[in-house]
């Protein structure tokens, strides 16, 4: 068990995929100008990530890992390279469920995530999380610890940048740093605040 | 002159990572020394073209409901060729850049200039706009590359420029370089001298411009 808690305290410290991979920069950027909207999307990235990287752990142990058709009489067969198709196809699969089945039974959550919850396919912190899934060979269960540190990691970095810039937008910023500017300096001294959770890890 | 436009406009008039917000998170974590973020580049530039081309060729048979998921499925294709090709010819590298060659497929400068570009125009204007976007980014990503290993180790591109000794007084690797955030502040400062340079890309003031949004 103090493994499990280990996986997910690391990513989403030491290894948050916004802020130490900046994976998912994109939305990142121009989904926080407000702590609401911010609010949405860090929920839907929970939930996504949650679901996606257990899927793709038993589809990828089962069906794509060299070797893991033997159970099919074919030892030999190497399907990893299918992985990127796979995971893409898995991904957007399950938005879509989601955004179908918020719509019918909690249209509250459903209305508040907008039109944020379809844009997640093409989130690079959803396909990544699942890319380094496989890289760290996580088993089933670990997969599941993962995959919600690392949406809440990412939650977590997206709220904390979105007050921060809540705070910023009417300060007097130089001209050409207006915007975009001065977005990617806020994110520069967040990420290097997080680098100091590097090799965090609970002994028990 | 309008295939030059579509050719020469996105690499510094409106250039994919600093004006239209896509592809950062590539543009970020590949950057610490020049060689991955040129082979980045190239992969790149070269799904770019590929997607480009085939989303404007099979537009008039794309079924508009559907049309997401083939664009994702041929720029899926396309980072697979890439990446087999990658490790088969250069598996250093591919190692460097990990999951990165893999995250291509997501990188938000392919499916954006397919759905903003491609969709709406011929196949030989596309191709182009795929090239412009991919030069754009490539030198974007080389430049901040050139920064970041230049002072974080002392290398151009692998060649010493800095000679390196135990009791330097000239040059100590900065180690700042190494750690993915001084990227942030690199891009930061390009935004900055870029828009000095070319004031019509400054942004209006936020509370004027989304007041009520």
């Amino acid at each position: 068990m103090s493994e499990h808690v280990n996986i997910v305290l690391q990513a989403v410290f030491a290894e948050n995929l916004a802020l130490a991979y900046l994976l998912g920069m994109c939305t990142f950027l121009a989904v926080s100008k407000r702590f609401d909207t911010a609010f949405g999307l860090g929920l839907a990235v929970i939930a996504v990530e949650t679901l996606t990287i257990p899927i793709n752990n038993w589809l990828y142990e089962t069906i794509l890992r060299s070797g893991a058709l033997s159970w099919a009489g074919l030892p030999d067969m190497d399907l990893s390279f299918l992985r990127f198709l796979t995971f893409i196809g898995v991904i957007a699969a399950l938005v879509q469920i989601l955004d179908m089945a918020l719509d019918r039974f909690v249209p509250v959550l459903h209305s508040r995530l907008g039109i944020f919850l379809p844009l997640l396919t093409v989130n690079c912190a959803v396909l990544g999380g699942s890319l380094f899934m496989v890289q760290k060979e996580l088993d089933l269960s670990e997969s599941v610890a993962y995959g919600f540190g690392a949406g809440l990691g990412w939650a977590l970095a997206i709220l904390v940048f979105a007050s921060i810039r809540e705070r910023l937008r009417y300060s007097d910023v130089p001209e050409g740093l207006r915007g975009l500017g001065l977005a990617f300096m806020v994110t520069g001294l967040l990420s290097l605040a997080f680098s100091g959770f590097a090799g965090l890890e609970l002994r028990p | 002159m309008r295939y030059r436009q579509v050719l020469t406009d996105p690499i510094i008039d409106n250039n994919p990572v600093t004006l239209q917000i896509l592809g950062i998170c590539s543009a970020v974590a590949v950057t610490r020394s020049m060689w991955p973020a040129f082979v980045m580049a190239i992969s790149v530039t070269a799904v770019l073209m590929f997607s480009n081309t085939a989303v404007s060729a099979l537009r008039g048979i794309m079924p508009r409901s559907v049309r997401l998921v083939l664009e994702v499925t041929l720029i899926a294709s396309a980072v697979i060729v890439a990446d087999e090709a990658l490790q088969a010819y250069a598996p250093e590298t591919s190692k460097t850049l990990s999951v990165f060659v893999g995250l291509i497929i997501t990188n938000c400068i392919v499916l954006g200039r397919a759905e903003s570009f491609a969709l709406n125009n011929g196949v030989r204007a596309s191709f182009l706009d795929g090239l412009g976007n991919g030069i754009g980014y490539g030198l974007l990503l080389l430049s901040v590359a050139a920064v970041r290993e230049l002072f974080g180790s002392g290398t151009l591109m692998d060649q010493p420029v800095f000679a390196q000794t135990a009791d330097s007084a000239i040059f100590v690797a900065n180690e700042f370089m190494a750690l993915p955030a001084s990227a942030f502040f690199i891009i930061g400062l390009i935004i900055w001298a870029l828009r000095s340079w070319k004031p019509d890309q400054v942004e209006a003031r936020e509370f004027d411009a989304e007041d009520g949004g």
